[in-house]
């Protein structure tokens, strides 16, 4: 089959590129304009059955938990770190080599998970303050930048509501 | 001034195919990152930060978001609530849970993104109202500290 297709005196065909670079900078605009850099967010993980003061029996290998009380100034500022009874002013780098310390240098995964850490904070206390305290029980990053993990199981202490 | 017009000469065209190229890559490289799960990170809230904050390898099980407010109030989903209204909010969310994901609310984890302001004592009353209703796993979430 012949197809006849060439025009001796046909015109170039021009593809019409206006619309095209109209739109296609409109969405570029778009989406520049809905660009937003969010910083990545983790979690810490908290378990907390309804019994929340654990009345029942412990169980048999569960250690008694670790005590962490932060005190608060009224206008919700930390005032004092204790471990126990001892007070570690207001440093959470000695709040992480007392849980250390406690641990031991290299404490199994069986230690750890027998390990409870018992938040009880004040009532106005600033709460990234709670975080704080989290992160130097739960864990640290070496000089290599590896995560070392110590104590995971976390719970609250029951609200200490004022008045 | 005169200009001579030159006939029979061919007609300056502009190069639009690299342009078009690299405004293609743009709008790609744009739509790849964008983000529209915002609402679930609300612009108010500024999480605490922690160096420990890794974002979670798996995707976390039927997640349901708090979002504490330094003022004491709680974002649920696209409204605004106080922690007196909270029980009411939670318990219509568990029984949706119930009713159409076969997921007890013993499953689901309650993500709460407090600011870091917000006062302890509420975050508090926040998890023992879900306690109360019947959650048990909660993820305190936190920002990522660059280092």
């Amino acid at each position: 089959m012949r197809v006849r297709n060439v025009q001796s005196r046909g015109q170039e065909i021009e593809l019409q590129m206006t619309p095209m670079i109209d739109i296609v900078f409109q969405l570029l605009i778009f989406f520049i304009m809905t660009f937003k850099i969010a910083s990545p967010e983790g979690d810490f993980n908290i378990k907390m059955p309804l019994a929340a003061p654990s009345q029942g029996i412990p169980e048999p290998d569960q250690l008694p938990p670790i005590k962490v009380r932060l005190t608060a100034r009224s206008s919700g500022a930390l005032n004092q770190i204790k471990f126990g009874n001892r007070g570690l002013g207001r440093d959470f780098g000695r709040l992480r080599r007392a849980v250390i310390d406690m641990l031991g240098d290299e404490p199994g995964p069986s230690v750890l998970e027998n390990t409870e850490v018992e938040l009880d904070c004040d009532y106005q206390l600033r709460y990234e303050y709670v975080i704080e305290a989290i992160t130097a029980v739960s864990g640290y990053v070496d000089e290599e930048g590896r995560i070392i993990k110590l104590v995971e199981k976390i719970k609250f202490a029951p609200p200490r509501r004022p008045g | 001034m005169r200009y001579a017009i030159q006939r029979g000469a061919p007609l300056a065209k502009a190069e639009m195919t690299p342009m078009i190229d690299m405004t293609f890559q743009l709008i790609a490289f744009f739509m790849v990152v964008v983000n529209f799960s915002e609402a679930d990170q609300n612009e108010r809230i500024k999480l605490p930060l922690s160096e420990l904050a890794k974002p979670p390898e798996t995707a976390l099980e039927t997640p349901i978001t708090l979002q504490l407010t330094d003022e004491g109030t709680v974002l649920f989903g696209a409204q605004e609530v106080t922690v007196a209204q909270l029980p009411a909010e939670l318990l219509r969310e568990k029984q949706v849970l119930e009713a159409t994901g076969r997921k007890t609310a013993r499953e689901a984890t309650i993500v709460i993104r407090a600011d870091r302001a917000a006062m302890t004592g509420e975050v508090q009353e926040v998890i023992e109202i879900c306690q109360k209703t019947g959650f048990e796993k909660f993820a305190l979430r936190a920002k990522q500290e660059s280092t």
